[in-house]
């Protein structure tokens, strides 16, 4: 078995016992905890008032669009992990690449914020 | 079959950090926040149950394990439930790279993965699954701005974050954990402090610079204060877990925890030659020894020994001399490495998340304005640009 497979299915093992050592003290509590059903009890929490309307409704529009910005950079930043892991053997060469390739993307982040998109209004 | 066993040893590994994030993270973590909170609070903290209070987080455990849960009637039922669990084993996840030590030639590691630190990177971003999911299916308009507070600011922290990360792999040349601890061994020195040849020390601004970025980040990931805005309990009750009782309350914590210590732990990796002994000449050690004397006795004889806010630092500086004192003596005498690799590593974890605690309650919360503002227009610049400094100083003391 590759070994690579192997670091993975320790991951997925990982993972799945994991939660289900996570979700076990919920079953305790399904077994040993109180149930009493009260109507007020199960009402949405709105500091003491009696809640109107829904929670899902609009929201800031800011919120996207410092998504859609760490989409960009979230990208790039991908993009520099082998770069780095490689960088000391490849020599200069690596090092002017990877220059022009953040130049652009600090061109970008500028323009982002000459243009208002990092501002919290 | 041989699948069979390797899946049954990682069972077992899961057991066992599991306990371990449960009993260190959770209970002494807790234990040891709210005790460190009380002092510097001019408080005494946790102090009846058990000697010195040390139980406290047991009878809580215990407490809650019988308090009824309650999902609130316009929640989605499904998706409220599952995401304390998600945040609990996105936690748990971070800690299959983080080796804790060395035992004769094994590195103590569940599994040395290839790629680490990007797959450290990726399972701390899933915790902003949970978190989002959980205030949105709340249905509690507390809970809704909470979590998207939350996921705006996981997601801006996240890249100054991989940023530190990537300049330590820019200096070790690999993305393995227990590569770069050994890249630290190799050279000498912590990347806090030095890159590797020719640049050796003159690499220490560089190095703190990195460190500083990903330390700010690393507070922001894992939501501790100054930047503790997603549950500000003062505007948002609680913030995404606002409607959250019992276990799956504590299941949100323990989870926060299983973060916090998985980011101290990945620092002293990272940045703190994780579980290797530093070597110093013996007076060297004695130098730290005696400093560390000095600020207890300044304590004591200032008359400040009995005054709570300061008890943490007097604590600390004693331990300190004595770590130190036993270092110069070990070190003296030849017989390194003087403390086992594990020791040496709780030491650092320890140090790191005492380090959070005492910002916790020095530091006021910053504006969401303010918060994003440092991320965005200090902290990826500061990144990118010393990532790019340091290439090339590299490149050029490379010739």
């Amino acid at each position: 078995m590759p070994k690579v497979l192997v670091d993975w299915l320790y991951v997925a093992v990982f993972a799945v016992a994991g939660a289900v050592m996570a979700a076990l003290p919920l079953v305790v509590v399904w077994l040993l905890a109180p149930r009493a059903d009260l109507p007020q009890k199960t009402l949405t929490y709105e500091s003491g008032v009696v809640p109107f309307g829904q929670a899902w409704a609009q929201f800031n529009v800011r919120y996207y669009l410092f998504a859609l910005v760490f989409v960009i950079f979230d990208v790039e930043v991908i993009y520099l992990y082998p770069w780095a892991v490689v960088f000391r053997q490849l020599g200069a060469l690596a090092f002017v690449e990877m220059l022009l390739f953040l130049l652009i993307l600090i061109v970008g982040l500028a323009y982002a914020w000459r243009k208002g998109a990092l501002e919290w209004v | 079959m041989a699948w069979v066993i390797e899946a049954l040893k990682a069972v077992g590994l899961t057991v066992a950090v599991f306990t371990f994030l449960a009993v260190v993270g959770a209970m002494l973590g807790v234990y040891l926040e709210r005790k460190i909170s009380g002092w510097i609070q001019a408080r005494l903290g946790p102090k009846h149950v058990g000697p010195q209070g040390l139980l406290q987080t047991v009878a809580d455990t215990v407490k809650l394990l019988q308090k009824e849960h309650i999902t609130p009637r316009h929640a989605d039922v499904l998706i409220f439930n599952a995401a304390p669990v998600v945040v609990a084993v996105a936690a748990l996840l971070d800690w299959v790279v983080i080796p804790f030590g060395t035992l004769g030639d094994r590195v103590l590691v569940v599994r040395d993965l290839n790629i680490g630190v990007l797959y450290f990177a990726a399972m701390a971003s899933l915790t902003v699954l949970g978190i989002l999911s959980g205030g949105w299916a709340s249905n509690n308009k507390y809970a809704l701005l909470g979590a998207l507070r939350s996921a705006s600011q996981m997601v801006s922290y996240e890249i100054p974050l991989a940023l530190g990360i990537i300049w330590v792999a820019l200096a070790a040349g690999t993305l393995s954990t227990v590569g770069i601890v050994e890249a630290q061994v190799r050279q000498g020195g912590w990347f806090l402090v030095r890159l590797p040849d020719p640049v050796g020390w003159w690499g220490a601004p560089l190095g703190l610079l990195a460190a500083l970025t990903f330390l700010a980040a690393a507070t922001a990931e894992v939501n501790r204060v100054p930047f503790d805005l997603p549950e500000a309990e003062s505007e948002l009750i609680a913030g995404y877990f606002a409607e959250y009782t019992g276990m799956r309350f504590a299941l949100f914590q323990l989870g926060e925890y299983g973060e916090m210590f998985a980011m101290a732990a990945l620092a002293s990796v990272l940045f703190f030659g994780g579980w290797a002994e530093p070597r110093l000449q013996p007076w060297m050690w004695v130098g730290v020894a005696l400093a560390a004397l000095a600020v207890a006795v300044v304590i004591v004889a200032t008359g400040r020994a009995r005054n709570l806010v300061v008890r943490p630092l007097l604590i600390l500086s004693l331990l300190g001399a004595a770590l130190a004192a036993v270092m110069a003596w070990g070190v003296g005498a030849g017989r390194t490495p003087v403390l086992p690799s594990v020791a040496w590593f709780a030491i650092k974890l320890f140090a790191l998340v005492f380090f959070l605690m005492w910002m916790r309650w020095t530091y006021p919360r910053l504006r969401l304005d303010q918060l994003l503002a440092l991320s965005w227009k200090v902290l990826i610049p500061v990144g990118l640009a010393n990532l790019l400094v340091t290439g090339l100083v590299l490149t050029v003391a490379g010739r």
